[in-house]
């Protein structure tokens, strides 16, 4: 099959961008949506042109590294997959496809489809883990998880932070992407003790890198490639009202001490 | 060179214990006066480096991924393996160490392995802790499952994403020392060199993949956890970055390289599908329990629907040649079988690189819903990439490279020849021998992490008095210079061939000549076709833009520059081994049934190699593997 494509390009992160035509010629159903891009790039390398810069590395849909609009689509037209676990068979002979980098505030591009998602990490950095040091961990087995905790506490976890969500809200929200950290930490007993703390400071951090606020749209869980849910949202809410309250609460005994 | 084991003397339960208490301490407010790099983030870099900031240390992380979330860890399926022995079927730490001492084909430390199978208890508490979401039973306990090469079950798991859970435990771990300043990260930012000033490892140079930046970056101690070189076969498991580069540079400063011909091959991997493949995808090994293996007897039925060939004309050759083990034969073993029907051109699908992994009798047994239960994402995964549908015909799969156990040589201490440069996790070739079990990378990689390197580092800076270096040493000029000069040739080529197209035709020389079978004759070959293949690199690459930007040609060429020098050391190496074990089969020295031979009384040693120049032949330096405690037989699977 033949695609006409429609790939932005933009030299670096201060230079202006613009989209450009290719032509992909004899494509192979067969083929991974990045598979087809690699052999446009092959062609643009013989023809003395510099190829399309675009994230990936495990290609199996686990690392999250890679991730681009198709035809306005996080991840593309297949639902629950990442773009390098999609196919060219979920495409026509002829069709053309436009593809862009995710588009948010909080993630500038740096080259092509290439984007900055280091805001994702600093939300981590900010509370997304458990203090415990090497080393001083009690036998695994004297805290029993209950198997539907434990469940509910993987489903969340399976995020791979692509930052798909943030590019498919309209407004570049990041509120799937925390959310589903502190559900993950929050229903199990050993993510009790910060359970507060790090929604207050999850939270506090999203804000601070500029994303925008959850007003309930729904297309993040859409465009997730693990198909979370935004049930994640509503826990991550809970969380950080319970922690405002409580935070409110120390301060007030705090004047009265 | 002298290669030191350091193991510890003393009975083998007593060796880490009795070290622990040897190795010497650095006190709590002089920790702050180190600096250790830390070169990769996945679960043994990642490990590490939170763990050595916790201690004190200040530690500076690099990965070349945009995250360090991203490492190649994540992509771990099946588990990992823990001596807990919750399931009360007679495990221990004892068991732990023999299994994986005989999975390895008896060419792995003694003293070594009994560690990991001892810390690995520790590793499961570790991660729980973190709230790593294992799998439980009702009652809330730890759930396992049994794997190969055991007859226990003690493989921990997180569905089908356990690497991904465990990395993520790690990053999380790390994230937070991040936070309180402890590590400094460098994402996207690849190590170009070692520094080596005085005979130490001092510092690293390295690229900013955004900017091209040349940075030198200096320290007390070095610490690779780069991961494997399986990328060498360019179509492999692996994730597209994963390369060599961190550890053939320092093999190229004077860190010897081991047993780099050992490299594992796993048998139940999608097929490739044609010329544009740029990665293989694993099938969780766990699929041979209910699947039959099978190719048809006649050439002439290979074109047919695999529905269309009556029982009569199917063989199934693993059932045939293995009776007892039968589908669930070990991967070296399934893989090389596999290879020989399609050599026979008995293989099926595209290219007829495949043979059929069959359900439908699982199917008529227990039911479509028993199956699915078992392995329903994993049949969704296969028809996602092939368009089929494995509940109606049979899966197609074929062997691709996987891991590598070989890496570079360390100590019990884990570290290399060059003193203050130590290597963990896959990167390293301590602990799997000649062939590595399922579910035990992901134990080694964090045993590493988190339980060994934080402590004989303690003992390297407390037994060693560092001289202060500076960015304007000599030795720390020549080795920025000398990246720079590369970075630069490889620009300056403006040749005709892709870097892709390259990486393609040193793939199939290494998987045709130095893959699951090998002979003198083929890696001969190898060896003429190789340097060649690297003169044409050198001469007629196209890489394009410049070094002073994102620059993904780039990137590659320099590492598949070093891929094409590592090649040539893997196929010496395995040409210098004329026996047989584990993964590392030569068809000279097989049973008369056609079983890997080992020759003990010559081959017990690990294969360390040093480099001697450009251009000339590396040196080979032994180190005697010593069996105290087990006593070394032939493997058998009939």
């Amino acid at each position: 099959m033949n695609l006409i494509l429609h790939v932005w390009r933009q030299a670096s992160s201060d230079s202006p961008g613009k989209m450009e035509r290719y032509e992909a010629r004899d494509v192979s159903p067969d083929m991974s949506f990045l598979e087809m891009l690699d052999v446009v790039n092959e062609g643009l390398v013989e023809s003395g042109k510099v190829p399309i810069a675009f994230d990936h590395d495990c290609r199996e849909g686990i690392c999250g590294s890679c991730g681009m609009m198709i035809n306005g689509v996080a991840h593309g037209p297949m639902k629950g997959t990442a773009t390098c676990q999609l196919h060219m068979r979920s495409f026509t002979d002829g069709a053309e496809v436009y593809v862009e980098p995710w588009r948010s505030r909080a993630f500038p591009v740096i080259k092509d489809l290439v984007v900055n998602r280091g805001a994702l990490d600093r939300i981590i950095a900010a509370g997304g883990f458990i203090s415990v040091r090497t080393g001083s961990a009690q036998d695994g087995n004297n805290l029993p998880v209950a198997k539907d905790a434990a469940e509910d506490a993987m489903d969340a976890a399976a995020c791979i932070g692509c930052g798909a969500c943030v590019a498919a809200c309209p407004n570049g929200s990041a509120s799937l992407f925390t959310a589903a950290k502190i559900s993950h930490l929050g229903l199990l007993p050993q993510g009790q003790p910060e359970r507060q703390r790090r929604a207050a400071r999850m939270v506090a951090q999203m804000d601070a890198e500029g994303f925008g606020h959850c007003t309930l749209y729904g297309e993040c869980q859409e465009a997730c490639p693990k198909e979370i849910s935004i049930d994640t949202i509503a826990r991550m809410n809970h969380d950080f009202i319970t922690a405002t309250l409580a935070t409110r609460e120390e301060k007030s005994l705090g004047g009265v001490g | 060179m002298e290669l030191k084991s350091k193991v510890p003397s003393g009975p083998l339960e007593r060796k880490w214990d009795k070290h622990r208490f040897e190795m010497k301490l650095v006190n709590p407010a002089n920790k702050r006066k180190y600096t250790v790099i830390v070169v990769g983030s996945g679960l043994a870099g990642g490990a590490a480096a939170a763990s050595l900031s916790e201690l004190g240390y200040n530690v500076k992380c690099f990965c070349f991924q945009d995250s360090p979330r991203r490492a190649h860890s994540i992509a771990a399926q099946g588990g990992i393996n823990a001596a807990k022995n919750y399931q009360n079927d007679g495990d221990s730490v004892y068991r732990l160490f023999y299994d994986t001492i005989k999975g390895g084909d008896f060419r792995a430390r003694e003293g070594n392995v009994y560690r990991l199978a001892e810390v690995s208890v520790n590793i499961i508490d570790q991660c729980v802790a973190q709230g790593v979401p294992f799998a439980r039973e009702y009652g809330g306990l730890l759930a396992n499952r049994s794997f190969g090469g055991a007859q226990v079950s003690r493989t921990f798991y997180a569905r089908g994403q356990t690497g991904q859970q465990l990395l993520l435990g790690a990053y999380q771990a790390l994230e937070k020392e991040i936070a309180r300043g402890g590590v400094t990260m460098f994402p996207r930012t690849e190590m170009l060199d070692l520094i080596v000033v005085n005979g130490r490892a001092r510092g690293i140079v390295t690229r900013d993949m955004v900017t091209g930046a040349i940075e030198t970056h200096l320290a007390d101690a070095v610490i690779l956890g780069s991961g494997g070189y399986s990328n060498v076969f360019y179509l492999s498991t692996n994730a597209k970055g994963s390369n060599a580069t961190a550890i053939w540079r320092a093999y190229k400063r004077g860190a010897a390289f081991a047993n780099p011909c050992f490299t594992q091959i796993h048998p139940t991997c999608i097929p490739v599908s044609g010329e544009h493949q740029s990665k293989l995808t694993l099938m969780s090994e766990s699929l041979r329990n209910d699947g039959r293996v099978w190719v048809p007897k006649r050439k002439e039925d290979c074109a047919k629907s695999p529905r269309d060939i009556p029982e009569q004309d199917r063989d199934y050759y693993l059932e045939r040649k293995y009776p007892s083990f039968g589908n669930l034969s070990p991967r070296d073993i399934a893989s090389r079988a596999a290879k020989e029907v399609c050599d026979e051109g008995r293989g099926v699908g595209p290219g007829g690189r495949g043979v059929y992994l069959d359900f439908s009798d699982a199917i008529k047994r227990l039911g479509q819903a028993a199956i699915t239960e078992r392995y329903g994402n994993l049949f969704e995964m296969y028809e996602r990439i092939t368009d089929e549908n494995p509940y109606e015909v049979p899966m197609r799969i074929y062997p691709a490279a996987h891991y590598t156990m070989g890496g570079l040589w360390v100590d019990y201490n884990l570290m290399s020849t060059i003193p203050g440069l130590h290597v963990i996790g896959e990167a390293n070739f301590s602990d799997h021998g000649a062939n590595r079990l399922g579910a035990s990378a992901l134990m080694q990689g964090l045993a590493d992490g988190y339980f060994v390197m934080p402590l004989t580092l303690g003992d390297y800076f407390g037994s060693n008095r560092l001289e202060p270096v500076t960015t304007d040493n000599p030795e720390v000029r020549a080795t920025e210079a000398a990246v720079r000069e590369r970075t630069e040739r490889l620009l300056a080529v403006k040749g005709t061939r892709t870097v892709a197209s390259i990486h393609r035709e040193l793939g199939k020389i290494m998987w045709e000549y130095c893959g699951m079978a090998r002979d003198a004759a083929g890696l001969n070959k190898a060896l003429e076709l190789i340097p060649k293949l690297r003169e044409e690199f050198w001469r007629d690459v196209r890489v394009l833009g410049s070094g002073q930007e994102l620059n993904q040609s780039l990137e590659h060429a320099g590492r598949l520059a070093d891929f094409l020098e590592l090649a040539e050391l893997m196929c010496l190496d395995a040409l210098d081994r004329e026996e047989s074990c584990g993964a590392h089969f030569r068809i000279e020295h097989q049973t008369p049934d056609g079983e890997a031979l080992r020759h003990d009384e010559t081959f017990a040693y690990v294969a360390a190699w040093e480099y001697a120049g450009d251009g000339k032949t590396p040196i080979l330096n032994k180190e005697p593997l010593v069996f105290e405690n087990v006593a070394l037989s032939q493997r058998s699977y009939k």
